[in-house]
């Protein structure tokens, strides 16, 4: 034990701005992750069993018309996967919550908007890491490019936009539900949005009630927008639109989530 | 001069539950202000609307002179927290912990390496500066926090049971570096179950019970009220209980307390070590077989009872941790 600290004098009134404040907290969200190497490994492992069990075990009684079942089928492994990736955001931030971290970042003098910005930055930087992840997978079992380079780099970035919307949409259920457990809870609701979709079989193999809400909703939209990105004119006639109604409407998803989600984690997290 | 909390009429409920009912405190710059006060008294919800974390339902707060609803901002820069919980990020070093802190109160980089080296130095961390937080026991975790509620050299302090969970030895350590805090010019308000911890940190002391102040004064004024010794024994037999009682009497302040269950007799006595002396010595001359005596500070419970003239409920809740809601 050390004797009397010299106070390091501080001018007063100083505090770290947006910018700053959000890089700060973003790179302990980062930290976190890349030093919890279960979290790495597991998420890695339980997406390629996953692939694996489509792939071989679902996939020979999967008809995709004229694509091949695997060219079919990673476009929405890679889109789902973004969601399961975000899903952990949502018990994140409930943790945070509850363990006082939060409160210690809402008793400094920044933008309280940095502790969400933060959050949702390094969030969508391991969605990078899951991408690759998950693409890397989709390689190894077969998928193959039957588009441009150019627009299997779209179709990365749009994920990317797709990803950060709906890590607003954990974030939010993150903020509500008051303990780890309900946030992973409430995050399961992803499950109908990820399962009743075109991500691993065609929509009209479904029911016609649920045709009506599997081919509108942002996964099916997504994974087709990847589908024809990927793979050029066979997607196209599958699926009976070009790339641009597809990526229009993904982006309109993602904007229309993040005009929902993002004020209500701002107004949730203001409120306290 | 403007005092560093000025609260009046605070009032703050959670649905039916109301956590600060009225509640009245000033603490002047200088000071160390100690709330105290059992659990479920609001003494977190005190130190959560001091931080602006929680707004007040009804009555005034000024931090600094800040009004916390309409000045939260200015607040901010003047307090630094450490919470009921510790709130350091496990996958991270001490020093990480503390830099990133220093960071977010404006630091440049160099200043923010230079008082986190500081304050790992002040509070004994040095040796473990560079290892992952979650490889720390829970004092040293404290510590951290502690650490960090300070790294951004704030006005006023606000500890919220910074003792609570730790072994003695860790707790005196601690109490030694908020003493340094203190010795170099930082207001501090702090909660604390504790009698003596109170008494050693504080130079005020507020005691609350549901949201309200029971009592106030310093350390001293406290103890003249309420803060006598007390000597415990614990006999034998049962039969030797009244006998032993009558024998207390002497060396006693008040009425001796027996307590049939425990085979227990309390009585409050002077301070000093004589009463003990003279209590073993009628004891001895009784000839009661006494199975252990003990003369300690009075409980928390006893100092309710002296200074309200009742005793505590049982407690409502244990220390378990609420949702931040
Ligand atoms: N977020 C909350 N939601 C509902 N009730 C709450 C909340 N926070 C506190 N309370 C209630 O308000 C009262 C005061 O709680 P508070 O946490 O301020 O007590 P405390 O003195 O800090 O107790 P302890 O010594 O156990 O930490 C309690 O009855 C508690 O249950
Ligand atoms: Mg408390």
């Amino acid at each position: 034990m050390a004797s009397i600290p010299a106070p390091v004098p501080v001018p007063a009134g100083r505090s770290a701005g947006l910018a700053a404040s959000t890089v700060g907290i973003a790179r302990r969200g980062l930290l976190k992750f890349l030093r919890t190497p279960q979290l790495v490994v597991v998420g890695t492992i339980q997406s390629a069993l996953f692939l694996l069990i489509f792939r071989y075990v679902f996939g020979g009684a999967i008809g995709a018309g004229g694509l091949d079942y695997v060219d079919f089928l990673v476009p929405g492994f890679i889109t789902t996967g973004l969601l399961f990736a975000g899903m952990g955001a949502a018990a994140g931030v409930a943790e945070d919550l509850e363990q006082g971290f939060v409160d210690r970042l809402r008793s400094l003098p920044i933008p309280r908007s940095a502790v969400l910005a933060g959050r949702a930055m390094a969030d969508t930087a391991l969605l990078v890491w899951s991408l690759a992840i998950t693409s890397a997978v989709g390689f190894a079992v077969g998928f193959r490019l039957h588009g441009g380079l150019a627009d299997a780099l779209a179709a990365f970035g749009l994920l990317l936009v797709f990803g950060f919307a709906f890590e607003w949409m954990f974030i939010t259920l993150g903020l509500f539900a008051g303990t780890p457990q309900a946030a992973q809870g409430l995050a399961l609701m992803v499950f109908p949005l990820t399962f009743v979709s075109s991500a691993y079989v065609p929509v009209e193999s479904m029911p016609g009630w649920m045709q009506a809400f599997a081919e509108h909703q942002p996964v099916t939209v997504m994974v087709d927008a990847v589908r024809v990105l990927t793979q050029g004119p066979a997607a196209e006639a599958l699926l009976g639109h070009g790339a641009g109604f597809y990526v229009t409407r993904a982006l309109a998803w993602s904007a229309a989530i993040l005009a929902v989600f993002v004020p209500l984690a701002v107004a949730r997290y203001r409120r306290g | 001069m403007t005092p560093t909390i000025e609260a009046t009429g605070l009032r703050k409920r959670f649905g039916r539950t109301v956590a600060l009912d009225g509640l009245d405190l000033v603490a002047e710059p200088g000071q160390v202000l100690a709330v105290l006060g059992p659990n479920g008294a609001g003494k977190t919800t005190f130190v959560r609307t001091v931080a602006t974390l929680l707004r007040p339902d009804a009555g005034e707060l000024a931090v600094a002179g800040h009004d916390v609803r309409r000045e939260p901002g200015a607040v901010r820069r003047v307090i630094g927290l450490a919470g009921q919980y510790a709130a350091v990020e496990p996958a991270m070093t001490g020093r990480e912990n503390l830099h990133l802190v220093a960071r977010l109160f404006g630091q440049d980089g160099r200043t923010a390496r230079a008082s986190s080296a500081r304050v790992l130095d002040l509070l004994g961390l040095t040796g473990a500066a560079d290892r992952l937080a979650r490889t720390y026991s829970g004092g040293m975790r404290r510590k951290l926090d502690l650490g960090a509620s300070l790294v951004g050299a704030p006005r006023l302090l606000l500890l919220d049971e910074p003792t609570t969970g730790l072994d003695p030895r860790s707790r005196i350590e601690l109490w030694d570096a908020i003493g340094a805090l203190v010795a170099a010019g930082t207001d501090v308000l702090l909660t604390t179950q504790y009698l003596d911890e109170a008494d050693h940190l504080a130079s005020r002391i507020v005691i609350i019970d549901h949201g309200r102040v029971v009592a106030a004064g310093t350390p001293g004024e406290l103890k003249q009220r309420a803060g006598r010794n007390v000597i415990e024994v614990h006999t034998r037999d049962r039969a030797a209980l009244a006998r032993a009682a009558a024998g207390l009497a002497g060396p006693g302040q008040d009425q001796p307390q027996v307590e049939e269950a425990t085979r227990r007799v309390r009585v409050a006595v002077a301070a000093g070590t004589d009463p003990l002396r003279d209590a073993l010595g009628a004891l001895d001359a009784a000839g009661i077989a006494v199975e252990d005596i003990s003369l300690r500070p009075p409980t928390l419970d006893e100092v309710f009872l002296a200074l309200t003239g009742q005793g505590l409920e049982q407690p409502t809740e244990t220390a378990a941790g609420h949702p931040a809601a």
